[in-house]
């Protein structure tokens, strides 16, 4: 088989690629990066889900946005769907329609779109769990976390503009709890609600403003950061788990070419396969359905999307804590609606440093992952900080609990207030013993082999 | 098969020769690169299907499920040939710690003292460079300027509404209401007249029952009562009326008011009552305001009980 022959011959690839090196010298900076070594394993793919979720949404969007009007000026409705024939609604609620029932392709592009943040936003969550509970983020990557967690504040923000924009009744009430928990803050509160929305609720420009913050500069945020996420993750190369072979010192993996480049091509038409059937076949935000957005409407249950219940559960179970002193009026939202959000979220940006401080009191460079159980303080808090904001996602459907178990909506509340403080603390505690003890049998394990060195060289 | 001849020979087991061995693999791999061919072809189909779906019309449900196909099937064959034809390999990069070498932070180090003396003039116009920072920080702070343009700065907005002395009370279609039209337990969203659709100055109606003893704030009319809509927590409107315990109910985070009560928080979130609209009868038999509600409506904000000074 004359084989060397074959793969000298000149494909039109190899001419472009010769003119291209003979203007940017890519050979040499190539050749470093085409073998580069992936350590292989499962969970690594979940970054890699949320990023591919983002391109679906960054061409979906791009679709969508050729036909989004962000008008709220009003207009009849003249198009197919009948409940709302002859009814005066917003030109951006109008163009929504237009899209759904209209727009060839329309409706199947925006239901991918909605699916598409909604699996966004999860990867992230279990990609940075992944993270967290593997101690990926100690030094050198405190950076890449922070970054991370901004990752995370753009996508919640690119989710509530996003889900604002049609201007329907659920969206349009979302945005009036956004601004009523803005105008609590004290002494701005007013301003910077004025100042959001041009002026006092409901305002003349916030769609138009919500638009440009969704299709620019959040998107922008978004790709830039990604971008140094993915930068200073090829600078630092990848964490791996510890075996004989892996060490701090070395990368065991697969190449990029062709291994991991064949298995990303592969989920990513996986991920665009699963949200395109998700997109499909199962209604998400049918905002016509809830109808257009009259401030004096409203209907329930209402349910933001996912990533917003921990906020939505914190507002409804928060005591009504209301006073003023000295004729400055503290507003029962303050705290579930800003201090206590900002306060979760600076811990966990925080965290590769608190836990450097005060739990491992380790600041040596780590490229080998950890177990769960190797740092049992650090999976104790984070499992009851999870259980914690899981319990407050269920308290953002209490409504929805009360009416599927036919309990009164004080009990369940009563209940959840309660449970919100005790089940994470117990949890969380469990998970801290547990994980103790699996490192002390461990322990135990080792110091019994190490004591029997004869057993052991025999065998 | 570049695959197959890339890997390590494998030591032999159970009789078979390494031949066998190479053999059982050859077959292997041309079954996996038939599925995967397999695999390729259904995604043509599929992607051929959803023009077909599209140019005659377009059906979400079929477009979602071709693509779903034709996306999920091109994965399954780069799985396989991931996987099987191309088979795993390992390598082994090394790796350095992040920290530059001390010659290169040093050598940097000597090049910026030098550098920035040149530009300092040794360490003697040191004060041209606070000054510029300077120039820079009071730049930046004059850029933020124009967030200010982008709204008014509340005045007496939100301590006014378009309540007012002798204003009628209207329903949504703008038609004004007589007490003789409102029966026990029914709710009615209210507005000013000339205002109907107001966001701020939304009410609901409530009819009240005669054998229920009242304990109110403002001046009513017997047998009904208005109070602000918005909800004191959040801003939604307070939707629900749940007649039998005489409690309006929020639907967005359940706090609920006792319409016999001035509207006090029974239970939820929220922190104060839902302001009542002070009514009466005009001459002419019509509901009609007081003044403006005696307390802002809405949510709750910092100088809410300082008023608006007028």
């Amino acid at each position: 088989m004359s084989t060397t022959d074959e793969s000298r011959r000149q494909s039109p690839l190899d001419d472009v690629a010769r003119w291209l090196d003979d203007r940017l010298r890519l050979a040499e900076g190539t050749q470093r990066y085409w073998r580069k070594a992936f350590p292989a394993h499962w969970s690594f793919l979940i970054g890699e889900v949320a990023l591919f979720s983002l391109v679906v949404l960054l061409f979906t969007g791009t679709f969508l946005a050729f036909f989004y009007v962000p008008d709220t000026r009003l207009v009849v409705y003249d198009g197919p769907y009948v409940p709302l024939q002859g009814q005066e609604i917003s030109a951006a609620f109008d163009s929504t329609l237009r899209l759904s029932f209209e727009v060839r392709g329309g409706l199947v592009m925006r239901q991918i779109h909605h699916w598409a943040a909604l699996v966004f936003v999860a990867a992230i969550t279990v990609h940075m769990l992944r993270v967290f509970f593997t101690g990926a983020f100690r030094r050198p990557r405190e950076l890449n976390w922070v970054v991370g967690v901004i990752l995370l504040l753009l996508a919640f923000g690119a989710g509530f503009t996003g889900y604002s924009l049609p201007d329907d009744l659920l969206s349009g009430t979302g945005l009036r709890i956004g601004y009523s928990v803005l105008l609590g803050i004290p002494f701005v509160g007013p301003l910077i609600g004025f100042i959001a929305l041009g002026g006092e609720y409901p305002g003349t420009d916030v769609l138009g403003r919500l638009h440009i913050l969704h299709v620019m500069l959040l998107p922008a945020g978004l790709i830039g950061l990604v971008g140094a996420h993915l930068a200073i993750l090829v600078r630092q190369k990848h964490t791996q788990k510890p075996s004989k072979k892996a060490t701090n010192t070395n990368v065991v993996g697969e190449p990029l070419f062709p291994n991991q480049t064949l298995t990303s091509l592969a989920l990513f038409a996986f991920t665009i396969a699963v949200l395109a059937m998700l997109g499909g076949l199962f209604e998400i935000n049918p905002v016509w359905l809830y109808g257009p957005y009259e401030p004096f409407q409203v209907f329930a249950p209402a349910q933001p999307d996912w990533y917003m219940g921990w906020l939505e559960g914190l507002l409804r179970l928060w005591p009504n804590w209301e006073f003023t002193i000295l004729g400055l009026t503290i507003p029962s939202t303050l705290l579930p609606g800003v201090i206590l959000p900002g306060l979760i979220f600076t811990v966990v940006g925080a965290w590769p440093w608190i836990d450097a401080r005060w739990i491992t009191k380790d600041h040596e460079e780590h490229h080998l992952l950890q177990r769960p159980r190797d740092v049992p303080v650090r999976t104790g808090i984070g499992v009851g900080g999870f259980v914690f904001l899981l319990s407050i996602f269920i308290a953002g459907g209490n409504d929805v609990l009360a009416s599927n178990t036919a309990t009164g909506l004080q009990t369940i509340s009563a209940i959840l207030r309660v449970g919100t403080i005790v089940v994470p603390l117990l949890i969380g505690w469990i998970a801290y013993r547990i994980a103790k003890g699996l490192k002390e049998n461990e322990a135990a394990a080792a110091r019994a082999t190490r004591s029997e060195p004869a057993s052991g060289a025999q065998q | 098969m570049a695959a197959s001849d890339r890997r390590p020979p494998r030591t032999p087991a159970g009789g078979r020769t390494k031949a066998d061995q190479w053999r059982e693999q050859r077959k292997r791999e041309d079954r996996a690169a038939r599925w995967a061919a397999v695999s390729f072809l259904v995604a043509i189909v599929a992607s051929l299907a959803l023009f077909v779906v599209y140019i005659s019309g377009g059906q979400a449900q079929l477009e979602g499920l071709t693509l779903f196909i034709a996306f999920g099937a091109v994965g399954v064959g780069l799985a396989i040939w991931v996987r099987v034809i191309v088979g795993p390999e390992e390598i082994v990069e090394d790796r350095y710690p992040m920290r530059s070498e001390d010659a290169d932070r040093d050598a940097f180090e000597e090049l910026y003292q030098s550098t920035m003396g040149e530009v300092t003039v040794g360490g003697r116009r040191r004060f041209l460079l606070r000054l510029l920072t300077g120039a820079g920080l009071s730049l930046g702070l004059a850029l933020l300027i124009p967030i200010r343009s982008l709204g008014p700065g509340p005045r007496n907005e939100l301590f006014r509404t378009e309540w007012g002395e002798g204003v009628r009370v209207v329903d949504e279609e703008g038609e004004p209401l007589r007490p003789e039209d409102i029966s026990p337990d029914q709710v009615v969203t209210v507005f000013p007249e000339g205002a109907t659709g107001s966001a701020d100055s939304q009410a609901v109606l409530v009819g009240l029952r005669k054998d229920v003893p009242t304990d109110l704030r403002q001046p009513t009319v017997e047998g009904i009562v208005v109070y602000s809509k918005i909800c004191t927590h959040a801003g939604c409107p307070v939707g629900l009326y749940r007649a039998a315990v005489g409690e309006l109910l929020c639907p967005c985070h359940q706090s609920t008011f006792g319409v016999y009560d001035g509207a006090e928080v029974l239970s939820g979130p929220a922190g104060r009552p839902l302001p009542q609209l002070p009514i009466e009868v005009d001459r002419e038999g019509y509901l009609v305001a007081i003044s403006d509600f005696r307390v802002p409506v809405g949510p709750s904000f910092w100088n809410l009980t300082r008023g608006d000074g007028a």
